[in-house]
């Protein structure tokens, strides 16, 4: 018989053990279908929208284009992982407090890409925040609210 | 109804934001039901081929598959906005590269996707025609063999080959015009075709119950569209149809109309099981919809003094394969030939055109942005040859109140005239541009745009519910523009209630009256206008029951915030009762639930003898103009020919600003997704397949292509024909935002370039130009 193969992460915080039922599998994949945890989001598949933006070992990485299999002892920090809608993380607070949010489709992979500058630099200038969300595609916003809201957030993180 | 105090003006979070910033939001990709099954899709490799026949035994082969639907799996039921050209699913012809052909629902995406790749389908090419001059020449391959036969509301062309559309209009005696000009410029602007970019790809989950009944959750601008082509192009009746939409990520036009909803019942009606249908980034771009690309070639003729005399414009627009709002589109590019100028004698001509390729179809600005493109940039060529100020020459020229319309109908406010003198003043206009960085070259323009906000019909329920908080049922569908927040503001300050207390409804055809849908910026404008009016009614009947209960006359009763009606005077003054002891009295006593309920059309009768037209769509539910302008500054490489936006004002006169943050935040976005019709989006097709669908190839601006802020003035002159004194912004800031983006390039430069987008190549080539 065969066995599964399967994989031990800390998702969000708790460790859990994933049963890989191909190797092929993303990990978007296997966060929206296999656990639901569908606050990430798939809007173009190849990498280069960041909608899919996760954390992993504390670094922002596309989820669309990592392979669960690789992800064996990692630590994953998915949307879900920086607060609940009655309990919002500071970043996202911010983001709502700022207006940012209009569709909100990209707004799970653009408030982790956030989560991460703060984390390494937590007064980043416009410029810095700029560059920072340059991969995290928004087609609502035109960016100016997001800029605020990053802005926001670090003012109330590290006053 | 007077104006009331209450939530509006306030730039209150949308309702739904900390939703959205949890990721707990869901958006139709999201959802699961029991037993759900997925759907993947198979598409034409041909730009033009008869469908021969299908092989589907591989297919239905691999474990895991539970149906496939082809062609063969629907009647020739047609179904469209303006004219009735598709299909479910397409059936004895392909028509573009991409079209789907056939569909497959499996235990899970893989497999789908798997045995979709496994289904032959035999064709028969045909000659295909993938730009407008090939399209039109008289032995074109025609591909719509029954246009002729198709179900249409305007008076279409007969015998025209593949021109679906042809509209004339003339105003005044326009060669007296020009023979009166002392200047004429005139030049032809090259269009290009850009995609929505939603960033949620189009959705739709189909799940059947025991009476037989569907229940479609998708990705939509409007839960009564999407019912009506299902209805249209399965034969299902309406009462057999329910249309839901959770959240949607993004629409901008593009999910006005079918997506993969009809695809997606197929599938769950004969795999009998639910199916959810979520196409992939590059099956979104091959499959769906576009903004028109075309030309158009326009002269205008001024006196020396700088007043516009004359205008002449053709427009052709490729249409693509089918015509979904092509001839309202083309319709509404003319409807807009002047601008926001009185320009007294103008002729113009719209063709739209089929081709094999993708269609196109609504777009945020649906054929202004093209026109106003080609509009805008003319005026300042124009200005230039008269040497004058183009800010002043747009100034001379604002069509004043109480002047008609292109077509007729009263224009019966504006603020033109002062959105340029607040840019004037916001932009430093008169003063001189900081120096170019090294090896820059910087330039500024400007550009104006009118819009309209008021467009076809809707409804609103508003019910006290037993706690004395309000129910608010309305058709619209919030894509992200923040309508449901705008609504609900609306509602709480007509009952002075915080918008907490009001229950909006989630969009559901079983459940909320008729809304046309979330497009043509009318939203706020014409949902607005129906939640104020059954608010009235629903005020009348608590301010009754109110007097009733306190033993006084009705006039000396009044609401009070938090949900009471109080004594205004005599001798109960102060006394009051809370609208649940009202709703209390209505349910178990006395007149019944209250309830009011209102539906409203907008009406703006045009006039045949101030502008004679042919061909047209009636726009006689189009109205409530709107107008703006936005100055911009650009640096132009020397080297490259790349253009950068360093700075944007936009100006927009939006009524009263039901929520000011939502409102800059609708300038700021529609103003970028300009930028990028402007500068960088452009879907190009080689031999009729899409070269770049993907956002690797396609590009949208990022944070980077933004200039560091984007200043927004509103001006707000409430306006009066709506209870709340609002007006539409979604698609005024997209408009003439490439306009004047290509007049500051122009400006840097000293040449014009005629062509969108304004590529570093183009720009370069402009440049290089003796």
């Amino acid at each position: 018989m065969v066995t599964t193969p399967t994989i031990s992460i800390t998702l969000n915080g708790t460790r859990r053990s994933i049963a890989m039922s191909a190797t092929t599998r993303t990990l978007m994949t296997v966060l929206r279908d296999d656990l639901g945890l569908t606050g990430t989001k798939d809007a173009c598949s190849q990498g280069v929208c960041g909608s899919c933006t996760v954390l992993i070992d504390g670094a922002p990485a596309r989820a669309c284009l990592i392979l669960t299999a690789t992800l064996d002892g990692a630590s994953v920090t998915t949307i879900e992982g920086l607060g609940s809608t009655e309990a919002p993380g500071p970043v996202q607070q911010a983001f709502i407090d700022a207006g940012a949010i209009q569709c909100g489709f990209c707004m799970p992979g653009m408030i982790i890409q956030a989560t991460s500058l703060l984390r390494t630099k937590p007064r980043p200038s416009r410029d810095e925040i700029r560059h920072a969300i340059s991969g995290n595609l928004c087609r609502c916003s035109g960016y100016a609210k997001v800029i605020e809201a990053v802005e926001l957030a670090a003012s109330r993180i590290a006053p | 109804m007077n104006t009331p105090a209450g939530p509006i003006g306030q730039s209150l979070p949308r309702l739904e934001a900390a939703e959205k910033a949890s990721g707990a939001a869901l958006y139709t990709g999201d959802m699961v039901l029991p037993g759900m099954l997925h759907g993947a899709i198979v598409q034409s490799p041909h730009a033009h081929a008869r469908i021969l026949g299908y092989d589907l035994s591989a297919a239905l082969a691999v474990p895991g598959v539970r149906a496939t639907v082809t062609g063969d799996d629907v009647d020739y039921r047609y179904m469209g906005l303006v004219v009735k050209d598709e299909l479910a699913i397409a059936k004895g012809k392909v028509r573009y590269i991409g079209e789907p052909v056939a569909a497959v629902a499996a235990v899970d995406i893989e497999t789908a996707r798997r045995a979709a790749a496994l289904i032959e389908v035999r064709y028969q090419p045909l000659p295909a025609v993938t730009a407008i001059e090939e399209a039109i020449k008289p032995e074109a391959p025609i591909l719509h063999e029954d246009f002729a036969k198709y179900a249409k509301i305007y008076d279409a062309p007969t015998n025209r080959g593949n021109i679906l559309a042809h509209s004339v209009a003339t105003q005044g005696d326009p060669g007296k015009g020009f023979a009166a000009a002392d200047v004429v410029v005139e030049a032809t602007y090259q269009i290009a075709a850009q995609y929505h970019a939603y960033m949620e790809p189009v959705a739709a989950l189909a799940a059947f119950d025991p009476s037989g009944k569907v229940t479609v959750w998708s990705s939509t601008q409007s839960i009564f569209r999407t019912q009506a082509n299902l209805h249209e192009c399965l034969g299902m009746p309406m009462t057999k149809i329910r249309c839901i939409a959770p959240r949607v990520g993004g629409g901008f036009g593009g999910k006005s109309e079918a997506t993969v909803q009809p695809i997606a019942v197929l599938l769950a009606r004969k795999a009998k099981a639910p199916v959810r249908v979520v196409l992939s980034r590059v099956e979104d771009m091959t499959t769906m919809r576009s903004r028109h690309p075309g030309w158009i070639r326009l002269k205008t003729g001024a006196t020396r003094d700088g007043k516009l005399v004359a205008r002449e414009c053709e427009l052709w627009f490729d249409g693509g394969a089918y015509a979904d709002d092509s001839p309202a589109v083309m319709n509404f590019a003319l409807f807009f030939v002047r601008g926001p100028y009185d320009i007294p004698n103008v002729h113009c001509e719209g063709y739209a055109v089929y081709t094999n390729k993708l269609r196109a179809g609504a777009f945020r600005g649906f054929g202004n942005p093209q026109m106003s493109f080609a509009s805008e940039c003319q005026i300042d060529e124009l200005a230039k040859k008269l040497g004058m100020d183009p800010l002043e020459l747009r100034r001379r020229n604002a069509l004043p109140k109480g002047a008609k319309w292109f077509g007729g109908q009263e224009v019966k406010e504006t603020a033109l005239v002062e959105a340029l003198d607040t840019i004037r003043e916001r932009a430093g206009w008169a003063k001189p541009m900081p120096p170019a960085s090294p090896g820059k070259k910087r330039g500024r323009g400007i550009a104006c745009m009118a819009h309209s906000s008021a467009f076809l019909s809707t409804g609103a329920i508003i019910r006290l519910q037993n706690d004395g908080t309000i129910a608010l049922q309305v058709g619209a569908v919030d894509i992200g523009q923040g309508s449901d927040t705008a609504l609900a503001q609306m509602a709480a300050s007509a009952f002075l209630l915080p918008v907490e207390q009001i229950n909006l409804s989630t969009p559901d055809t079983d459940a909320v009256p008729y809304n046309s849908g979330t497009n043509a910026s009318r939203v706020t404008y014409m949902v607005g206008k129906a939640v104020g009016e059954a608010a009235g009614k629903v005020r009348d009947q608590l301010l009754e029951h109110g007097a009733a209960m306190l033993a006084v006359k009705r006039e000396e009763v009044a609401l009070a915030e938090g949900g009471r009606v109080v004594v205004t005077g005599g001798s109960r003054r102060n006394a009051e009762v809370s609208f649940a002891d009202i709703a209390g009295r209505s349910i178990w006593a006395v007149g019944g639930p209250i309830t009011g309920s209102s539906g409203v059309m907008a009406q703006y009768l045009m006039d045949q003898g101030h502008t004679k037209m042919s061909g047209w769509l009636s726009f006689e539910a189009v109205g409530i103009f709107t107008f703006g302008a936005q100055v911009v500054e650009v640096e132009v490489d020397e080297v490259t020919g790349a253009v950068e936006v360093t700075r944007a004002v936009c100006v927009h006169d939006v009524g009263r600003a039901i929520n000011p943050g939502a409102t800059i935040g609708q300038i700021q976005g529609g103003f970028v997704q300009g930028l990028g019709y402007g500068l960088c989006e452009e879907m190009v097709w080689e031999e009729g397949r899409l070269a770049n669908p993907s956002f690797m190839d396609y590009k949208i601006p990022s944070a980077l292509e933004v200039p560091a802020e984007i200043e927004c003035v509103l001006i707000e002159k409430p306006e009066p024909s709506h209870p709340f004194g609002a007006r539409g912004v979604g698609e005024p800031p997209l408009v003439g935002a490439a306009a004047a983006i290509a007049n500051a390039v122009a400006d840097a430069i000293g040449k014009p370039v005629r062509q969108l987008p304004l590529t570093p190549e183009r720009v370069l080539g402009a440049m290089l130009k003796p």
